[in-house]
């Protein structure tokens, strides 16, 4: 019983965590159809810029606030992440629309870049951020122990996931951007602004990876790969789920999550990363759509 | 294309004067002055980070014996290339230094794979590599000189110790590659000759950042101490994620055998308190000898700095080379060889006398079990009585030999 428990809660937390990485990633290459190989380093930067709001808090203000610094560190991240996915949208992204195989390499290169610079400014020795004193340790119930850490990630990617879900259906901005998505001339035609659409829906992508980021960085040590580590069960989890599906990505996460907690609690971790991929591999050949496709008029 | 050509041929011309010029200059140089060694670790990549405290003892140990007058009378001078942390430029770069800088020895390397990439090199060449680092063994080339740890200088009086402080659950845990698989595979065959259990057994990849499965199999298994190789950043990954299911060295000891005091500040005093660990040097070690050792470095590459077990293993290298040749009388590889041989080729090292086996190459040196402190630095608990004989393929222990040990590829 407790083992079945342990599974779930780990699966449950495992999951959550694909899903915040692969939130930004459902948007940028869900809903854009960019191909992002720098979405990983935005993770990346989510968590150095964690790092870095806890060495200012440590040295500039009195311990007693210390824990909030996580909070603090949260906003900054997506502030970050956003700022430079803005940046790289309107100088290499918008140049490359409609050619996949170049935005491919192009963020590829970015993301090296970027792996170098962090690299050059913070080291190559990894460094490792301290949970705040409300999130370190856990809560036994009988012979489980659940830790805050987890319990607090998957309420921050419950969080995230409303706040994507109210802005895309829900706000004046949603309605623009689906609506770019699904027919841009008409949208144009309609009066929207969609270079100024595309630009903030690329930014709120890697923006939501930059929070992925602050919340990874509670799990292990960060260095300039940090990032590569996540985005492989990202992109199977988009693509699982149906490209461009909020929904689809949400089942899609917790396939992987779940499926691979599940098989490496009884074999080892490698032959759980292999299982899930033949998981991923069988399931596409049944349905290259994913689990959920969008039905729209547009003819492509 | 013409152009191109006639522009071709004049930059080889212009290469072979210069060539032409750069062999004169070499014959007029003042040759027996000094005397070039070649250093080889990774500057870039990974692990860079871990080789330059390495590099940088070996750097002190150099200028040191240059101070007092050099070796044979000459100045030791160092020529360096980085081995990028890849294989594959190790084997590259060793061949640029003894081919063309020709180099009279190497010291250099870190992982096994680098070390296992320029071994047939220095072997082809009949040239020296110095080795600083503990490693899982069953190696013995006659043109390196392994100054860290053979696995029974580490591995297994860790176990021993294990055994006679009570421990009978062992769960094993590793990162997957060589060195953690050869490990276990000792520990396995020692721990069954002993008569204990190996619970559960374990291999994470190396870029792993979940533990939870793993945790909640170490949970079923009810170990009473996980013996961990694991390498890199699943040290920090695996030791956060027990901290936040509120474990400590009280419900789940650890011994570890890649845990220096370099990673226990990585990871944070606080999460390692109390946990074990076996290497041969700390520096907490308490012998003159190691108090001059941490003042030079700390002196020379600054306060914070901490040393470790590679850096004084790569320290101690030096010295034994220069010793070597000045009881050899001679530079060449050939006459340090025969004067290694002896047997009597020694250094007051910081961990205590160590003495190069003439068999094996490896070195007779103390081993150590330390705790982890709240200051971030390792206390020593146990202690060999003196040091211990190396013996890279544990043929002096009858289980090992009984078990058939073999060497993993």
């Amino acid at each position: 019983m407790e083992q079945t428990i342990n599974i779930l809660f780990n699966g449950l937390s495992l999951s959550s965590i694909i899903l915040l990485t692969s939130l930004g990633l459902a948007i940028t290459f869900g809903v854009m159809r960019v191909i992002n190989m720098a979405h990983g380093e935005f993770v990346m930067i989510g968590a150095y810029t964690t790092f870095v709001v806890q060495q200012i808090f440590s040295k500039f203000l009195p311990e007693a606030i210390g824990g909030l610094y996580y909070f603090v560190a949260i906003a900054a991240a997506f502030g970050v992440a956003f700022g430079l996915g803005s940046l790289l949208e309107k100088f290499v992204i918008s140049r490359l629309y409609g050619r996949e195989i170049d935005s491919l390499l192009a963020t590829w290169g970015i993301s090296l870049i970027l792996q170098q610079g962090a690299r050059s400014i913070f080291g190559s020795q990894g460094v490792n951020v301290t949970a705040p004193a409300f999130l370190s340790g856990g809560i036994t119930l009988g012979e489980c122990t659940f830790s805050y850490n987890r319990i607090f990630i998957i309420l921050l990617v419950a969080l995230c996931m409303g706040a994507v879900w109210l802005v895309m259906y829900k706000s004046n901005f949603g309605c623009q951007m689906r609506a770019v998505m699904q027919n841009r001339p008409m949208a144009q035609c309609m009066g929207i602004n969609s270079r100024k659409v595309d630009n903030i829906t690329f930014a709120m992508g890697s923006g939501f990876a930059g929070i992925a980021g602050c919340s990874v960085a509670l799990l292990g040590s960060i260095d300039s790969t940090v990032g590569q580590s996540y985005i492989v069960n990202s992109f199977m989890a988009v693509v699982l789920g149906g490209v461009g599906n909020l929904a689809g990505t949400v089942i899609g996460s917790s396939i992987i999550g779940i499926s691979s907690i599940f098989t490496e609690n009884y074999t080892s971790s490698t032959i759980a990363k292999a299982v899930v991929l033949l998981i991923v591999i069988v399931f596409l050949q049944k349905r290259p759509q994913g689990l959920f496709v969008i039905k729209s008029r547009n003819l492509d | 294309m013409n152009i191109t050509r006639k522009f071709l041929s004049a930059l080889a011309a212009g290469a072979l004067v210069l060539g032409a010029f750069g062999l004169m200059g070499c014959e007029d140089s003042k040759e027996s002055a000094t005397v070039k060694v070649g250093l080889l670790h990774s500057l870039t990549g990974p692990m860079a980070i871990s080789e330059k405290s390495v590099r940088d003892a070996e750097v002190l140990a150099i200028e040191q014996i240059n101070k007092a007058g050099g070796v044979l009378g000459k100045q030791i001078v160092f020529v360096e290339e980085d081995g990028a942390s890849e294989p594959s430029t190790f084997a590259t770069k060793a061949e640029k230094l003894i081919d063309i800088e020709k180099v009279v020895t190497v010291f250099g390397c870190w992982t096994s794979s680098s070390r296992k990439a320029v071994k047939p090199i220095f072997e082809e060449y009949k040239s020296l590599l110095w080795y600083p680092v503990q490693y899982e063994g069953m190696e013995m080339s006659p043109n390196i000189v392994y100054t860290g740890a053979a696995p029974n200088q580490q591995i297994v009086p860790a176990i021993e110790y294990l055994i006679s402080k009570g421990y009978k659950k062992l769960f094993l845990l590793g990162s997957d590659y060589v060195f953690p698989r050869t490990a276990n595979m000792i520990i396995n065959a020692q721990a069954k000759a002993a008569g204990i259990a190996v619970v559960g057994e374990e291999y994470a990849d190396m870029d792993q950042t979940d533990f939870a499965a793993i945790i909640a199999k170490i949970e079923a298994a009810k170990p009473d101490v996980i013996v961990n190789t694991l390498n890199g950043t699943g040290n920090v990954s695996f030791f956060k994620q027990m901290s936040e299911k509120n474990y400590s060295s009280k419900e789940y000891m650890t011994m570890s055998f890649s845990i220096a005091e370099e990673e226990v500040a990585t990871i944070g005093p606080a999460i390692l308190k109390g946990h074990m660990v076996s290497w041969n040097y700390y520096q907490t070690t308490s012998t003159p000898e190691n108090e001059a050792f941490v003042a030079a470095y700390k002196a020379k590459f600054g306060e914070k700095r901490v040393t470790s077990d590679p850096a004084e293993a790569a320290y101690d290298a030096v010295y034994l080379w220069a010793e070597a040749v000045k009881v050899a009388k001679s530079f060449e590889v050939e006459a340090i060889l025969t004067a290694l041989k002896s047997g009597a080729i020694s250094f007051k090292a910081p961990e205590g006398v160590v003495t190069v086996d003439g068999k094996s190459q490896h070195l007779s040196k103390p081993v150590r079990v330390g705790v982890v402190t709240d200051d971030g630095l390792i206390k020593e608990v146990f202690a060999t009585a003196g040091p211990v004989v190396p013996d890279p393929y544990l043929t002096t222990y009858d289980w090992a030999v009984k078990a058939g040990l073999q060497p993993l590829n």
